[in-house]
């Protein structure tokens, strides 16, 4: 019971998270393109470009900051066997998230958003990309400790205390698991500025209000979105058969694939397969196309969950060793597929381009608009495939989750964090969106309140102080 | 030798010390912004004075978390089990008080204004509160078995000495941003942050003081005497300053005030870090609760690139935002306006 409350509590707060992480990263990233556009030309029209997104990314901050909290402190709430038992490893990516990545992003984004006037426009530059290199750093080391837990590597097992301690540290940041799912992230937190960038740019467009200035920055959104979500499909995949190396139980059940099988079918769409009907009823299956996606080979042998379930029993001794397959299978598609379509959106919003009918085109602006949602489920879907894949294990093969709770935690105080944490996060989202919809409709700041007053102007950005 | 434990637990209390000294004003200031400030718009000068700054702060309590989390798993992991529905207050009040700076000012509807006021308020206050009460948990004692495992519930948490230690530490904070209010304010703000200040020092000092005799008596002779000197002589200190209207020199003494207040914690839980109340032999110890060398050497590498690094870029960033708030930006430099509006005070 605890359990289960505990693994709700995670999954409902850390879901919530990574809504903003991405954006946050993505925006970042793209405000500090904007903003260089904007030092390089002189371009008045990119420093309200650059406003404007600027105070979309800082609502977003402000709410991604402060659930991150909770999730720094989760661990020790709830999973206080499985700190105990993995600090010696885990703590230190997560110490070093916080006095290498942390206080940049935070410390910068206060030189940023106060120093319009304050900081030669060089320095000020500077802060927005150290805010973005910083919140890119943050995901680096929450990652290498998130792979160890699905690969656990550069440790030693103490023979008294049979607990791992780290014996390689860089062996954490070199981690199959790690590098590529590190990529794989950022790549996806880009594919989602680039593709709320798209979405704001199109509103406008579609209304034609401040059509030159929004021009650009759908532009912008969608030069960097297709060759990232371009190189997110391919980096995904490659994890795929990394996962699969190291944890195939997690891409078997992503296929739904009960037994061994060479050359392996992908099928796109099943009905049943689950634990208890393991016989799909209904399948559209593409020839030979699982064993390349699992193994980059036309001819690889996916062994199946069966199979790997007596293997892990002989190993590990009795037990469940295969996670939610309705989950796994479901997960894996809903990314995949939304993936493939904002793929086909970007490459006809590049042709648009490129014929420069972009903002005439009713339909793809209409779409366009929408489509800002889908980055958002597509993040949430990779996330419950990688978390979900991996269970019942904690850290895969060291600790299962039933292990890693808190005995001290009552199932009553879990349910009064759930309740809590639940009701915050939707008052906090509610606001958030609240404000991003009115904001990113308030449309482009003044050009005179974005030309800086030379005497005694306010010391930070009207749209943006305080 | 020094045990490299002995040195991260150093390094864990500089990091508190540090939060309480920096985001302590942060606290003060998010409490006392609706008392110093009438108008929205002197309430909205009160929190920029903060603006730049606390984010980053905060930071330093992320990275006493986890600092311990990496270098005292166990420790970290009992802490936070049994602190749980404390830190579940804490987590709510800087949740609300994180995002009402952002929000507040996003819209100007009076009921939203409103809302996010009280939001700034009650956070500020919770936090420190809160935090406090836990940390003087952790000297006074709480019910531990063998096991590690916390025993108690919520009620065991509200300890006489932890609740004064979390008085105390509210207290501080209060001071502190009202210093910090003096000094970076203009106007009317200035004059109620010192009209402020003057109201509050000496009832916080009385709290102080029985926070040194009381952390005395619970720590023994753990507590040397010239710290305790130092938190009392501090806290009086400021009192004069407050009112000979020595603006830079308050704020240094309320700074000294939080930070000798805090190490006196830690330097009167040392060599434990969780006193069971259960029984002694049960106590959480920096040696049995620390990560192995090898873990240790590593992290102490990174304190020594990262640490130095960050107290450079924050410094900077209080250097470049030293002006006082809501007065003409060229005055930057003038290190004293010619009449200082707190004069009128006196008369």
């Amino acid at each position: 019971m605890s359990t289960d409350l505990a693994r709700w509590q995670f999954a409902t707060t850390s879901i919530y998270h990574f809504l903003f992480v991405p954006v946050t990263i993505g925006l970042a990233f793209l405000v500090a393109v904007l903003q260089t556009a904007w030092y390089r030309s002189g371009n008045l029209e990119q420093r309200r470009l650059t406003r404007f997104f600027g105070t979309l990314l800082l609502i977003n901050v402000a709410v991604g900051v402060v659930t991150g909290l909770v999730q720094e402190f989760e661990f020790g709430m709830n999973w206080s066997d499985y700190s105990r038992f993995v600090g010696d490893v885990f703590g230190a990516p997560l110490a070093m998230e916080g006095l290498g990545a942390f206080f940049l992003e935070s410390t910068f984004l206060g030189l940023w958003l106060f120093g319009w006037d304050r900081l030669p426009k060089k320095l000020h530059l500077a802060c927005i990309w150290l805010v973005a290199f910083g919140s890119m750093l943050s995901a680096a080391f929450i990652l290498a400790a998130n792979s160890w837990m699905q690969h656990p590597v550069g440790y030693s097992v103490n023979p008294t205390t049979h607990q791992p301690q780290l014996s390689n540290v860089l062996a954490l940041f070199t981690n199959p698991t790690f590098l590529w799912g590190y990529v794989h992230v950022i790549l996806a937190s880009l594919v989602t500025g680039c593709v709320v960038m798209l979405a704001v740019s199109v509103w406008y467009l579609r209304r034609g209000i401040e059509a030159t200035a929004f021009k650009r920055s759908a532009h912008l959104a969608l030069v960097v979105l297709i060759p990232t979500l371009g190189l997110a499909l391919f980096v995904g995949s490659e994890l795929g058969v990394v996962e699969d190396k190291y944890q195939p139980v997690k891409i078997a059940a992503a296929e739904a694939q009960w037994t061994n099988c060479q050359p392996c079918s992908f099928s796109a769409f099943q009905i049943g397969g689950g634990k208890s009907d393991k016989t799909p009823t209904k399948v559209i299956a593409i020839p030979d196309l699982l064993s390349f996606l699992a193994t980059n080979s036309f001819n690889g042998k996916v062994v199946g969950l069966n199979q790997l379930q007596q293997q892990y029993t002989k190993q590990y001794g009795p037990g469940n060793y295969i996670p939610d397959v309705f989950i796994q299978y479901w997960s894996m598609r809903v990314m995949a597929y939304l993936a493939a379509g904002l793929f086909l959106l970007a490459a006809w919003g590049g042709w648009l381009l490129h014929r420069r009918r972009l903002e005439r085109s009713k339909w793809f602006l209409r779409i366009a608009m929408w489509a800002a949602v889908v980055p958002f489920l597509m993040n949430t879907a990779g996330w419950m495939l990688t978390e979900n894949g991996r269970q019942p294990w904690i850290v895969q093969g060291l600790m299962k989750t039933l292990q890693g709770v808190s005995p001290s935690v009552s199932s009553t105080e879990i349910w009064i964090s759930l309740i809590v944490f639940v009701a915050l996060y939707l008052a906090l989202g509610a606001a958030d969106l609240f404000l991003m919809l009115r904001y990113a409709r308030r449309g482009l700041p003044d050009a005179e309140a974005a030309q800086p007053d030379p005497g005694a102007g306010p010391t930070a950005a009207p749209e943006l102080a305080y | 030798m020094l045990h490299l434990h002995t040195l991260w637990y150093v390094i864990i209390a500089f990091f508190w010390t540090g939060f309480f000294v920096l985001e302590g004003f942060d606290f003060g200031v998010g409490v006392l912004h609706a008392v110093v400030g009438r108008t929205d718009e002197e309430r909205a000068s009160a929190i920029e004075s903060i603006g730049p700054f606390w984010d980053g702060n905060e930071v330093w309590l992320v990275v006493a978390g986890a600092a311990t989390f990496a270098a005292f798993p166990a420790w970290y992991a009992t802490m936070f089990s049994a602190l749980y529905l404390a830190l579940l207050l804490i987590l709510a009040g800087l949740m609300v008080r994180g995002v009402s700076f952002e929000f507040r000012s996003k819209l100007s509807d009076p009921r939203w204004r409103r809302t996010w006021t009280w939001a700034t308020i009650v956070g500020s206050a919770l936090v420190p509160l809160l935090i406090g009460i836990g940390l003087g948990d952790l000297l006074h004692g709480l019910p531990i078995d063998s096991k590690h495992e916390f025993t108690g519930n919520f009620f065991d948490l509200l300890t006489p000495y932890g609740l004064w230690t979390g008085v105390t530490l509210l207290a501080v904070s209060l001071l502190h941003g009202a210093t910090f209010l003096m000094l970076k304010t203009t106007g009317a703000v200035r004059e109620r942050s010192t009209r402020a200040a003057r109201v509050l020092v000496w009832p916080v000092a009385a709290v102080v003081l029985g926070f040194v005799v009381w952390t005395r008596i619970t720590a023994g002779d753990h507590l040397a005497s010239p710290l305790m000197a130092l938190v009392v002589f501090a806290v009086l200190g400021t009192g004069y300053l407050v009112y000979a209207h020595q603006e830079g020199w308050a704020f240094a003494g309320s700074a000294v005030t939080m930070a000798a207040a805090v190490i006196a914690i830690f330097v009167g839980l040392y060599p434990n870090v969780i006193v069971s109340s259960t029984n002694h032999a049960y106590n959480l110890t920096v040696s049995n609760s620390s990560s192995a060398k090898y873990a240790l050497t590593v992290m102490t590498v990174v304190a020594i690139v990262f640490v130095p690094l960050v107290l450079l870029y924050q410094g900077w960033s209080y250097h470049v935002f030293r002006a006082r708030v809501g007065g003409p930006t060229d005055t930057a430099e003038t290190p004293a306006p010619p009449a200082p509006p707190g004069a009128s005070l006196k008369t």
